[in-house]
């Protein structure tokens, strides 16, 4: 951006000198103005995002929780269960047995109703689904009904940000490896087009509509039944490691697999689809008088086909980073890696809603920030895209 | 029909697309073939756990054509099944003068293999009410007599290899116990020691005491092998092959609707969306921003596990969260190129409808787009059907490639040496996602020519 900066500066000043010493004033005047414009521009921009997002973000989730509670039908299930549970609460007690039928119905009742009511399904579902929603969106996650975390706390907070991190290191080092090998394939194979190493990676592209869990399959098969030399699953093993570092080892060699399948399943398109948008990019007319100048290859690189194509790059790089929090549940269940996606599994295999709406609030936070970070990125490295009414919309 | 032919000649400067487009025809015929001879009823029938149609069929089978590439001593059994029905039998004796009779039939069969069959079983027909007595007798090739069964026939079956009383008396497991070697009988005793079984023409000889002249007994005996059939066997002795075969349907079928049922949608919303603009774009795209937020996965886990999950529901829900993808906006900016294109200006000026610039002018000019999308997302949802199936939330009745890699997951196939378990549904769903892959980049340069020798 800066040296751009320069450059005007010294255009306006040739142009302002003749004018004498008052004509150089206005326009630095106008700058200060159009500088404040544009950051006025900018937050008013930045602020509009932040309410189109949030406003997403809560109809999104309030979706979520519809969903979660299946309308409301959870809560009847949940009440099923009390009832179960107080009867085998009336079963398990001698006095309560010798009470007569009437006492016993009326203990059953007075019971099934305190319980309810501790639970909160007392009042309608519509004005339940509205407290859930704002505690959802306060990030008041409230208490899981059956699963508790690994410390056995029964908070969500705590049963999520134990697994959101598991999740996080596994997928997030297989996004950034993949974008690293994407983004340097991309470029030597578009300087290289046409041989043989770019028609392979091109013949491959095709391989990546298989996701990870199922190049898991193969991979379990052949490293960890066939050959025996890497684990089939899990994180740690056995036995929890004592020190540090043979910590950090252990999960290493635990990551090798899923880490392989994730990148084996993306890598391919990644770079086709890169190395086409590049070449696209290197046919266009600047860069073609850019090499005509004899401008050595790196600089047309970096200057002429990776800057303008920048935004397109980061953006693959942020979806890839959001999909691979969210798409990791099969991948986690072939690895048996106990991270979000499994926790989510199993808390939907146990109507735990609380659980399943936080981890979907917590997705819903993290794309949200993304986006909105992308958008303020986009906002900066490119001048294309135009702040104020245009860009809004 | 001249732009077809010249669509096919395109086509085919891109040989991957015809070795694609082959297998789909393949994978079509297939389908076809299996709607035909197994129908939907049959087929759910013959995937019910409790379904009898596989009895006489081994459990955890490899493919029988695996037994080509193992040498002759390594070669699996396969099942053999020898029964009283329609052997003349080499005694009749009456029992009295009431109408009892004792029938004496021998069965004889070979045992050629150097590894244990997996399981014995007998199975006894009678007529209904009937209850006769039976006595079965093992003789070994060398004369040794072994009692597997004397008793009143009260139930159907009864399967040898889980006989208490004969393990005991054999000393071993009857698998091993009744094909020992005579030479070599100790090695039976010694637990993980390589017993071989005693190679040659082993008899079975049952006898049957009928009190009525209508009574009458029909004894199977099923020497289960360790191989069977195309594709092998699972948990449950059912065939693969069937699970096989009907997976392929199952997948075409919601893959391309999938694909279709979405693309179609979005593509007429995108239009609609901008035909119309104002508040109903506005409406259209906080939409798409909305359906963005939702996990399209977790969403479908949940309803799979919450709702009854049938293939149709799903295939519902995921054409409903797909149709407002982020495809609606891509297809909008194609449409915001053409609306302000000259000849939908020239059909304004004449005062042709909304409606009709819409469907008649705008859609037709831009829908070959969607013929290579409809092509490359269909993988896509092949997989997710399979990754729920996979997850066990899938259609319980119906088989598909994801229930059988479920399975196999769940019963540790990998972990017991099944890969064929795991491989064959692996390898029916890579060949077809490959295939409309494949076909879907080829079509994607054809229709985007910018990507044209790229």
């Amino acid at each position: 951006m800066e040296p751009r900066e320069i450059t005007v500066d010294k255009t306006m000043s040739a142009e302002t000198t003749p004018g004498g010493s008052e004509g150089s004033l206005v326009p630095n005047k106008k700058r200060g103005q159009r500088a404040l414009r544009s950051l006025k521009r900018f937050g008013r921009y930045t602020a509009v995002r932040i309410i189109t997002l949030f406003c997403t973000v809560v109809v999104g989730i309030y979706l979520a929780i519809l969903v979660a509670n299946m309308g409301g039908f959870v809560d009847k299930i949940l009440e099923g269960q009390i009832i179960e549970q107080v009867g085998g609460e009336i079963m398990a007690n001698d006095q309560l047995r010798q009470l007569s039928f009437e006492e016993r119905e009326s203990w059953r009742d007075a019971r099934v109703a305190t319980l309810m009511a501790m639970r909160g399904l007392d009042r309608p579902f519509i004005i339940r689904s509205f407290e859930h929603l704002k505690n959802a969106i306060t990030l008041n996650l409230g208490r899981a009904t059956f699963i508790a975390s690994d410390s056995g706390s029964k908070e969500v907070k705590r049963i999520i940000l134990e697994r959101l991190p598991i999740t996080m290191v596994l997928f997030t080092t297989g996004s950034v490896v993949v974008f690293i090998i994407a983004l340097f394939g991309a470029l030597v194979l578009s300087r290289r087009y046409g041989s043989a190493v770019d028609r392979i990676v091109v013949a491959l592209a095709p391989t990546s509509t298989a996701p990870a869990w199922f190049y898991g399959l193969f991979l379990i098969l052949i490293f960890a039944f066939i050959f025996k030399v890497l684990p089939s699953g899990g994180m740690l093993g056995n036995s929890i490691p004592e020190t540090p570092l043979a910590y950090a080892l252990t999960v290493m060699k635990h990551m090798i697999l899923p880490l392989a399948a994730w990148v084996i399943s993306r890598v391919f398109l990644a770079i086709y689809t890169w190395r086409t948008f590049f070449l696209i990019h290197s046919s266009e007319d600047y860069v073609e008088l850019a090499k005509a100048k004899g401008l050595r290859n790196r600089a047309l690189e970096r200057r002429y086909i990776l800057r303008p194509t920048l935004p397109a790059v980061i953006t693959a790089f942020t979806f890839i980073l959001i999909t691979s929090w969210q798409g990791a549940i099969v991948t986690e269940t072939v690895f048996k890696w106990p991270g979000l996606g499994q926790l989510y599994f199993r808390a939907v295999g146990a109507f735990d809603t609380p659980v399943i709406v936080g981890t979907i609030v917590i997705f819903a936070y993290l794309l949200a920030i993304t986006v909105f970070c992308l958008d303020i990125v986009y906002a900066l490295i490119d001048p294309r895209v135009k702040l104020g009414k245009e860009g809004s919309q | 029909m001249g732009r077809i032919k010249n669509f096919f000649a395109t086509l085919k400067r891109y040989p991957t697309s015809i070795v694609s487009l082959v297998i789909i025809t393949v994978l079509v015929v297939i389908s076809a073939a299996t709607l035909i001879s197994i129908p939907y009823g049959e087929a759910r029938e013959l995937w019910k756990t409790s379904s009898q149609a596989w009895e006489d069929w081994p459990k955890y089978a490899a493919p029988a054509w695996t037994n080509l590439f193992r040498s002759a001593e390594n070669k699996l059994p396969e099942t053999i099944i020898v029964e009283t029905n329609g052997v003349e039998p080499i005694l009749v004796e009456p029992v009295g003068n009431s109408g009892a009779a004792r029938t004496t039939i021998e069965l004889p069969f070979d045992y050629p293999y150097n590894i244990h069959p997996s399981e014995i079983g007998l199975t006894f027909e009678t007529v209904s009410g009937e209850q006769p007595i039976a006595t079965v007798t093992w003789i070994t090739p060398d004369g040794r007599e072994f009692e597997i069964y004397d008793s009143v026939l009260k139930k159907r079956r009864h399967a040898v290899s889980k006989d208490r009383a004969l393990t005991r008396m054999l000393g071993a497991q009857p698998i091993y116990g009744l094909f020992a070697d005579p030479e070599d009988p100790v090695e039976i005793l010694k637990p993980g020691t390589e017993a071989t079984p005693f190679q040659g023409t082993y008899t079975l000889r049952v006898e049957a005491l009928n009190f009525t002249e209508e009574s009458k007994v029909d004894v199977k005996l099923v020497v289960y092998g360790r191989v069977a059939g195309l594709a092998g066997t699972d948990h449950y002795r059912r065939n693969l092959l069937v699970g096989l075969l009907w997976g392929t349907p199952v997948a075409l079928m919601f893959g391309i609707l999938a694909a279709v049922g979405s693309t179609t949608l979005t593509f007429l919303i995108a239009a609609v969306g901008v035909w119309f603009g104002g508040w109903v774009d506005a409406l259209i795209q906080r939409i798409v921003e909305v359906n963005s937020m939702l996990p399209v996965l977790p969403i479908l886990i949940m309803l799979g596990i919450f709702y009854t999950p049938s293939i149709m529901l799903t295939l519902g829900a995921v054409i409903l969260l797909n149709i407002f993808s982020l495809a609606v906006k891509t297809n909008r900016a194609i449409f915001l190129q053409v609306k302000n294109s000259p000849y939908i200006e020239a059909a304004r000026a004449y005062g042709a409808s909304g409606t009709r610039i819409v469907f008649r002018y705008m859609i037709p000019k831009v829908a070959p787009i969607l013929i290579p999308a409809f092509v490359t997302l269909t993988p896509g949802y092949v997989f997710l059907e399979a990754a729920l199936a996979f997850l066990g939330v899938g259609d319980i009745s119906l088989p598909t490639w994801g229930k059988i890699l479920n399975n196999a997951q769940t019963e540790g196939a990998l972990l017991r040496g099944q890969f064929y378990w795991v491989l064959e549904p692996a390898f029916m769903l890579l060949l077809t996602t490959l295939a409309f892959a494949m076909l879907g980049f080829a079509l994607d340069r054809i229709f985007n020519p910018r990507l044209r020798g790229i």
